[in-house]
């Protein structure tokens, strides 16, 4: 994985000591809150129900095992124990002191880590396939790619006061497990006729109040333009997206309002100026960055069967592993969504476990998901029954990935501020109804997505089911979606109609699970089922 | 009643206007009435709390207060789903306060 | 950053207390317009760009324009960086100067961008600025000014891009 040279520390730790000298001058009285806002939430730092809350930043999601080890030093030192893994790859803190924010930014630079853009107006930390350099089914491995958007984005003097967040995302496989479309940038990387690689720019997709799905907006930019492409397609939206209402700040309303073939060609026009300003890096840039991301060394030959003689091994690898490229390899997903669990939480210790396997199994290395679970991608089949049975004793064995229960919740209004609803319970009680009795196996790959509000934190437009937590005169209410998808058959969720309350939300959910089992055709997910026989099936089970 | 709530700068805790000061407990709350904006504004310039905000309160039957809206109930006790984490771990009856 | 922190100039420019200024021509005393008088009033030397002016507009006028003024309503609108770039990519070489709501924490980003002038609406703190505009010992990418972007440094490769 990447390493940091001199430069890219003297970066992070110039970043630190600004931002102690911001604190500073916060406590000071020098800057108001409404100056200070803007900087801290830069440096990832918000100011949330409880307390201040610190995103740190995962590029790309990936960690070695001392980068897991020092987040969960932090939540012991600085928080209360724990963290919770996000949607965008990264880790959160909940229960953090302004004044001690600059020193665990200290501590994160000794380990190569920061909260740069971690929020705030401006690019935020470029996500990708979690699987990345080690699915059976990628052209390349993308992260070469995110790594160089990474350096370019970093203090970029142009793009940090954007009219909205900025979100990039990139994956080099048909099958998206990012995401990818719902972001403001989309990239595929992929081969063209002539086997070229390149890039495809998708631009304008997002979840929030408006989800959109972005549209292509060029087949085919050079890697040797990547950063030409960008910077055209960033300039346009800095200069044109609308600052008028906080609500169409976000690009895909710039890409809907002005229409995509119109965006298209202002880009064009802003990339060919650009292109005779010579801002691409270096070819050989891009080169020094793929030697990190070369392959690990595998042991060639090594065993490619899998002992599945304990049967609930054979069900965890069943759910949680996935194809590796490398014979007698395997990507194995550990779940943070045991039954009644929060999900995405993981306690310091269950780091430290997952740190050490990672160290000893792994090659070193972890991924986190947009799924809020975590990764090792390249265990050894043989190691693989050793890592589960370490996992299992841990509380960390759930075997559920994509199922019903593998639930993306956001923190709701047991921690965030913007929150309309609690998300975490709703969750709670819908794993532990399903998990019981085996239901949730029964019913195979079922994505449930769960916002606690209409900024969609919890993906619920993207939902196989999708939960909408909203205010209901003083009271939590919750909407129903069916439909939705964030892999490569991209779709949003449409509402059922009229919400419930907590217990009846769940029981709705069971209604339409019925009627899905009741209708289901051979090899039928969930997701095909509904896409096949329409809403009003569901309907009439749910409101009938 | 109106009553006053806002966050330490320093520790981002949730605190509560007492009448005096600042506290960590709704209950110390008190009605802050007409004075609500003259006090957040002079409270706030002098950096003892951040970002205050005045919320309907009501006060339960046995005198206790407790904000209207459950938001302002959660930033009270704390998370609903982490009970060891509130500011009342050893109460099994808290969470019922909030809901 | 080799750069000394110029001390403050007085009276310059078009009503605007210019508090830091990294040039060493005079500065123009002209009042600055609109940037559609400016189209218009072909002997006006100085322009004002608003948020949602476009700064092309103002690229077939650049031999006469010896001061541009960018404002800054309030420090969230971000569309002044981009005027700057335009302009210097285009070859404008007067003054650039940020007026407004400039702060200190905006001062490296805006020098970055091409502006060489500097007129907060109120006056900044000189310590925690000369901070500011020193803050980074490198940096990424290319911008309008003469910075080499590390990129660039790791391959050996210090000459300006540019300028």
């Amino acid at each position: 994985m990447y390493k940091y040279d001199h430069y890219d520390q003297a970066m992070v730790d110039a970043r630190v000591e600004e931002f102690r000298d911001q604190v500073r001058r916060r406590i000071e009285g020098h800057l108001t809150e409404d100056q200070f806002k803007s900087l801290r939430l830069m440096n990832g730092l918000y100011l949330q129900l409880h307390a201040y809350m610190l995103r740190v930043a995962v590029p790309y999601g990936t960690l070695s095992s001392a980068q897991m080890r020092a987040l969960a030093d932090i939540a012991d030192k600085y928080d209360r124990g724990y963290g919770h893994f996000t949607t965008r790859q990264n880790i959160q803190y909940n229960w953090i002191k302004l004044e001690e924010a600059p020193d665990i930014l200290a501590d994160l630079a000794k380990v190569e880590m920061h909260a740069i853009q971690t929020s705030g107006n401006c690019i935020r930390n470029i996500s990708s396939d979690q699987y990345a350099g080690a699915a059976a089914d990628e052209e390349v491995d993308p992260r070469p790619y995110a790594e160089l958007l990474r350096q370019w984005s970093t203090f970029h003097p142009e793009f940090l006061t954007l009219p909205r967040k900025f979100k990039i995302c990139v994956i080099a496989s048909e099958q998206d497990r990012a995401a990818m479309r719902l972001h403001d940038i989309g990239i595929r990387i992929l081969r063209n006729e002539a086997g070229e690689l390149g890039a495809r720019f998708y631009v304008g997709g997002g979840m929030g109040r408006t989800p959109m799905i972005a549209p292509v907006i060029r087949d085919f930019v050079p890697l040797d333009q990547l950063i030409t492409y960008s910077e055209a397609c960033l300039r346009v939206y800095n200069r044109y997206g609308r600052r008028d209402n906080k609500f169409k700040a976000r690009i895909k309303i710039l890409v809907h309002e002005m229409g995509a073939d119109e965006y298209t060609r202002q880009v064009e026009e802003e990339f060919a100026h650009l292109l005779s300003q010579g801002i691409e890096p270096p070819t050989a840039e891009l080169e020094r960055i793929r030697t990190y991301f070369q392959d690990p060394a595998f042991e060639h030959g090594a065993l490619d069967a899998l002992d599945r003689s304990d049967p609930d091994f054979a069900l965890w690898v069943d759910r949680n592993t996935m194809a590796h490229k490398q014979a007698g390899y395997i990507n194995a997903t550990i779940s943070l969504k045991p039954v009644g669990g929060i999900p995405g939480d993981a306690s310091a210790d269950q780091m430290r476990l997952m740190a050490d396997l990672a160290e000893r199994y792994s090659f070193d290395e972890l991924r986190v998901t947009h799924a809020q679970n975590i990764v090792l991608p390249h265990v050894r089949k043989a190691d693989l029954y050793e890592v589960w049975k370490q996992l299992d004793q841990a509380g960390l064995g759930t075997a559920n990935i994509d199922q019903i229960d593998d639930i993306i919740a956001c923190p709701g209004l047991d921690y965030c501020s913007l929150a309309n609803a609690r998300s975490i319970p709703v969750a709670q009680k819908i794993s532990q109804r399903f998990a019981a009795g085996g239901k949730a196996d029964a019913l195979g790959e079922l994505k449930l997505k769960i916002s606690g509000c209409i900024n969609a934190c919890g993906h619920h437009h993207a939902g196989h089911i999708g939960i909408l937590g909203v205010d209901r005169k003083g009271k939590e209410n919750y909407q129903l979606l069916l439909g939705g998808s964030e892999a490569e058959d991209t779709s949003l969720g449409k509402i059922t109609g009229p919400g419930f309350d907590e217990d009846g939300i769940v029981d709705a959910i069971e209604r339409a699970t019925d009627v899905y089992l009741r209708e289901r055709g051979e090899g039928e997910r969930f997701l095909d089922t509904y896409r096949r026989i329409g809403m009003e099936p569901f309907k009439e089970a749910i409101y009938g | 009643m109106k009553i006053l709530t806002g966050n330490d700068l320093k520790s981002g805790a949730v605190v509560w206007w007492d009448g005096r000061g600042w506290s960590l407990h709704v209950e110390d709350a008190v009605d802050a009435g007409d004075d609500a904006d003259t006090i957040m504004a002079r409270e706030e310039a002098a950096r003892r709390v951040n970002v205050p905000y005045a919320i309907d309160g009501e006060r339960s039957a046995e005198g206790r207060v407790r904000p209207a809206h459950i938001k302002d109930r959660i930033r009270a006790l704390g998370p609903t789903v982490r009970p060891d984490l509130t500011l009342k771990p050893a109460d099994p009856e808290a969470g019922n306060w909030v809901i | 950053m080799a750069e000394v922190l110029p001390l403050p100039s007085e009276g310059a420019g078009s009503g605007d207390h210019v508090q830091f200024r990294f040039r060493d021509d005079e500065p123009l005393m002209d009042p600055a317009v609109t940037v559609d008088a400016f189209i218009d009033q072909t002997n006006a030397t100085a322009v004002r760009v608003e948020p949602g002016d476009d700064a092309r507009k103002l690229l077939p006028h650049l031999g006469r324009i010896g001061l541009v003024e960018v404002n800054f309503p309030a420090f969230t609108d971000g569309r002044g960086y981009s005027v700057a770039r335009i302009l210097r990519e285009a070859g404008y070489a007067g003054e650039l100067r940020a007026v407004g709501d400039v702060l200190i924490d905006q001062l490296s980003q805006m020098k970055r961008c091409g502006f060489d002038a500097f007129a907060p609406d109120k006056p900044l703190d000189e310590t925690d600025a000369k901070a500011a505009f020193d803050r980074w010992p490198h940096v990424y990418q290319p911008a309008a000014d003469a910075r080499v972007p590390i990129w660039n440094l790791r391959h050996g490769r210090n000459q300006e891009q540019n300028g």
